[in-house]
């Protein structure tokens, strides 16, 4: 019975919180000025007549609250306007380019997520090793290191210079299908994949490596051992679950910064997802694009976190009773 | 016959500063059935003898000495057989008021645990067994599913005293198992170690700050001072009548409910225990000894004669060497 | 008649020397404990490796863009007065080589460390600033401020932080400013979240509720109690948002929404970018920016893992 009000409050508080971010969105580019405007400016020449059509149908002679529910039920319809640029409407840009990001982004979480904390955790235990060091240094140093200015690299060396993968694109033009299309897709997805997980392997493992730590000199580690449990079996058993928690909601929470990272990563290596789209639209100042993507991921990352709070009830029953 | 037999034992932490002695020699022997309280203040080095007795210490601790439990040398086990021997041959009660479960974990799968990992039983048989030492500490069985979280601490601690019996250990430990508890818990928890003490024959070690606690306890007080052991007897014997001078202040100590004339006489120590890197020469206890002689610096002391089975580390015993003896 | 306090000789270190009588003024005691504090800060920190690198690092990083107009002219970096010719790669007159200008790229990343560090300092004063007000003051009023503070904290640490500094970016335009200001905006949240949480530990603790009991009003109990308390976690906390805001900056850059009109290491990397380095495999433009700006941030990293190391004994080696 408790659970079931934990998992009420979190899901008023996710539902609250997506009514802000369409507040905000709302607010932001009305308050940028008149959207007609905004598009007579971008090069887009408009007669008279064709502006107070769309000064009709943008609705802005309408009372600011109207626009406001107006707003909401377009967003709910997918209805996001039209692209500045393209003309075409912002819903099919983003169904056509959303698949390749959300292969890019899953593959970079799971993987950075996975690997990350298995060095975290190997590091952690076996402290002070030359595999702990040499891991503390290597996740420091990714952790520092610019994504976009990191897939630039790896493009000049492994595409460039040395040739082993493709440079760019999700997959080459000739018209493959079946088992050479899914490895013609996966070798244009290697670098810019591994260009994201590398940016966050780092993260990962040292939280991981901190918060198996701090676990390890708790009193209830010394209890297993003195029970007669084996040492792997105390890292297995009771350690890792209890420092696993941290890091696991971190992995959640992450998605939101993976996807903004894919933003550079899908233009550097002119990888045709919603983070070219995205890169492209603010070139040139596409606002309905650049609204509608903001919207799309705000809801993502409101949604994964959560699917993490919930999650964290399941695992730590300390968290369910408050 | 002897179920823990210590002789000599040293424990050296290695820390960056340098090594801390924390145990510089100790002799125990603990028989089937007897209860050993262990007494001193913080530092003193008694817990730490806890911990080596089943070699939880971290690996850079340097353990000497001999340590024979239930027939087994504990310093010369290898890894396996060591494992084998923690919880079966003496188990530990740690103080479960505070983080001694793991926060994940049923109650009732972590006292199941320590019988599985010992392959005394299978899963479901070490559930039924678990539940039966739940309700044997005064726990009902209905709670073998919860979290330790929701315990209270004195359950917290009846929980940890279960899973201490689960393997039917030859020595039960007993580190510090009241003294983060309310006064009334105390009782409580107290009571049932005695109860079941009793009830099973259980040899015990207990160690403590609080040495009144051992008087209802033990059959046999050993006080330790940085690292040593400074006297040794019949618990009540050594408490209502102490030869050693910092027994007697530890005894003088505790107020005695009823004792009008306590609050007229305060018999608190000055000072504090001794930095293990900075022992004092001689006896150790000089520096705060209310009858310390001109000698005590330079002598070194050992646990000489006090008495009918009582031992005393201080010159003004009657097994002590003479004077005139010691003397350069 | 203001008696001066006695002072006794240089004490040699390990000799056990009596304390001077204490001063009568209660400003110097406290000035006294804060030097004993400072110095015996410095003598652990010292000792960790991690910390002196990550120092002696940034020392250099910091000498470089303060010097930086003194080796850099000014004709150098504007494209009409550019030295030599677009995209060489390195010569002995140009060891990083020279950008589609003809600039030296060398002393284009020498003077970029001094945009790159100023914007890393002043969104992180932003950030520190509105976070750790935020943070204490929901921390230490409670209530409904709290509440309403919390709500809003929240809400900016969902919102992921590229989006948004895109949304504001796009509509308050490019410029050195506005960069400062959306890394603000978009970081000061986690700082709130860190502070709030110590804020609310320290609030508990005894002596403030003594101080409380003794009639102490609010801004005594925050200024000389909680915040001196909180001070080391938003210390490391500063030290590591200065490497995340510089990283935000490179970012923000590479996303096109930099300065144009300035040289930081992060735009560096997008002009080349821009000009089709990638392609052309200028790699002496795109490298040289991208290691100072991984080697800053390692600094500042280290210094802040340092600091945390440091100032939480729990986690320090046993």
């Amino acid at each position: 019975m408790r659970s079931r009000r934990y998992l009420l409050r979190k899901v008023l508080h996710a539902t609250g919180t997506l009514l802000f971010v369409l507040a905000f969105n709302f607010v932001l580019f009305r308050a940028v000025g008149d959207p007609v405007k905004l598009l007579t400016r971008s090069s887009l020449h408009l007669d008279p007549q064709e502006q107070e059509a769309l000064r009709q149908e943008f609705g802005i002679d309408d009372p600011l609250p109207q626009q406001f529910v107006n707003y909401l039920g377009d967003s709910l319809r997918g209805e996001f306007g039209y692209s500045f640029i393209s003309g075409r409407p912002v819903i099919d840009s983003v169904t056509e380019k959303v698949w390749p990001t959300v292969l890019l982004v899953g593959t970079a979480t799971i993987l950075s997520t996975v690997l990350g904390i298995m060095i975290g955790i190997k590091g952690a235990w076996r402290r002070g090793s030359a595999f702990d060091t040499s891991s503390l240094l290597g996740s420091l140093t990714l952790y520092s290191m610019p994504e976009g200015w990191l897939g630039m690299i790896l493009l000049i060396t492994f595409a460039g210079a040395l040739g082993w993968f493709p440079a760019g694109g999700i997959e080459s033009s000739d018209r493959l299908t079946g088992l050479p299309h899914l490895f013609d897709l996966a070798r244009h997805l290697v670098l810019p994949c591994l260009t994201l997980t590398l940016g966050y392997i780092g993260q990962f493992a040292i939280i991981m490596r901190s918060s198996l730590l701090e676990v390890m000199g708790e009193d209830f580690v010394l209890t297993a051992r003195a029970k007669g449990v084996r040492d792997r079996d105390v890292r297995r058993r009771h350690a890792v679950p209890n420092a696993l928690l941290p890091t696991f909601t971190l992995a959640f929470y992450s998605v939101g910064f993976i996807l903004g990272g894919a933003v550079l990563i899908e233009q550097v290596f002119s990888y045709p997802g919603l983070g070219q789209l995205t890169y492209q639209a603010i070139d040139r100042n596409d606002y309905p694009v650049i609204q509608a993507v903001f919207l799309l991921s705000s809801t993502t990352v409101i949604l994964f976190n959560l699917l993490a709070d919930i999650l964290y009830g399941y695992l730590d029953p300390r968290v369910r009773e408050a | 016959m002897s179920v823990l037999s210590v002789r000599d034992l040293r424990v050296t932490y290695r820390a960056k500063g340098g090594d801390v002695p924390a145990v510089r020699g100790v002799d125990l022997e603990i028989d089937r059935g007897e209860v050993l309280g262990l007494a001193g203040e913080s530092g003193c080095g008694k817990s730490t003898i806890g911990s080596a007795l089943l070699r939880l210490h971290p690996a850079k601790t340097k353990i000497e000495g001999g340590i024979i439990l239930d027939g087994n040398d504990v310093l010369s086990l290898r890894p396996g057989r060591l494992r084998a021997v923690r919880w079966t041959g003496a188990s530990i009660i740690f103080q479960g008021a505070l983080h001694a479960m793991n926060p994940v974990r049923g109650i009732g799968d972590q006292v199941a645990e320590a019988i599985t990992v010992h392959k005394l039983a299978g899963e479901r048989e070490a559930r039924v067994r678990a539940a039966e030492l739940l309700e044997q500490v005064g726990l009902p069985a209905r709670r073998i599913d919860d979290y330790p979280h929701e315990l209270s601490g004195g359950q917290k601690q009846r929980v940890m005293i279960a899973m201490a019996l689960a393997c039917n250990p030859s020595l039960v430990i007993a580190d510090e198992p009241t003294t983060a508890l309310d006064v009334m818990v105390q009782a409580q928890v107290l009571k049932l170690l005695k109860t079941l003490q009793r009830e099973l024959g259980l040899a015990m070690l207990f160690i403590t700050h609080d040495l009144s606690v051992l008087v209802e306890v033990a059959d046999r007080i050993a006080i330790m001072y940085a690292g040593l052991i400074v006297e040794e007897g019949p618990a009540e014997r050594v408490f209502h009548f102490p030869d050693h001078p910092y027994t007697k202040a530890l005894a003088g100590a505790f107020p005695e409910i009823g004792d009008s004339q306590f609050r007229r006489r305060p018999s608190g120590l000055g000072g504090d225990p001794p930095d293990p890197q900075q022992i004092p020469s001689g006896c150790p206890f000089h520096p705060r000894c209310p009858v310390a002689i001109d000698v005590c610096p330079s002598l070194e002391v050992e646990l000489w004669a006090a008495g009918e089975g009582r031992r005393a580390a201080c010159v003004h015993v009657s097994g002590a060497p003479a004077l005139s003896e010691t003397r350069p | 008649m203001i008696e001066t306090p006695h002072q006794p000789p240089e004490a040699v270190v390990g000799t056990e020397v009596a304390p001077p009588s204490p001063p009568r003024d209660p400003r110097k005691i406290r000035w006294i404990r804060r030097r004993r504090a400072l110095t015996g800060f410095w003598r652990v920190y010292r000792r960790n490796r991690m910390g002196m690198v990550g120092l002696v690092l940034l020392a250099g990083f910091v000498i470089m863009a303060l010097a930086a107009p003194l080796i850099v002219s000014d004709e150098a970096l504007k494209p009409a007065t550019a030295p030599g010719v677009a995209f060489e790669p390195p010569t002995a007159d140009f060891p990083l080589g020279t950008d589609d200008f003809g600039r030296s790229v060398l002393d284009l990343v020498i003077f970029g460390s001094r945009i790159s560090l100023l914007v890393g300092f002043a969104a992180t004063l932003m950030t520190m600033t509105v976070g750790a007000g935020v943070g204490i003051a929901g921390g230490y009023y409670g209530g409904r401020t709290d509440t309403a503070l919390n709500a809003l904290t929240n809400w900016f640490l969902v919102i992921p932080w590229i989006p948004l500094a895109i949304v504001l970016a796009s509509i308050l335009g490019r410029s050195l400013f506005n960069t400062i200001l959306v890394i603000g905006v978009t970081s000061w949240a986690g700082t709130a979240r860190l502070v709030r949480a110590d804020t609310l530990s320290v609030k508990e603790r005894p002596y403030v509720e003594r101080a409380r009991a003794l009639g102490a009003s609010n801004w005594h109990l925050v200024t000389r109690h909680v915040l001196p308390n909180v001070m080391p976690v938003i210390f490391a906390n500063t030290v590591l948002t200065v490497a995340l805001s510089i990283l935000a900056e490179t970012t923000l850059a590479l996303l096109g929404l930099g300065d144009p009109l300035s040289v930081s290491w992060g735009i560096l990397i997008f002009d080349a970018f821009d000009a089709g380095a990638l392609s052309a495999g200028l790699w002496w433009w795109l490298i040289p920016p991208g290691v100072c700006i991984c080697l800053v941030t390692l600094a500042f990293t280290m210094c802040g893992y340092a600091l945390d190391e440091v100032l939480n004994p729990r986690i320090r080696e046993r």
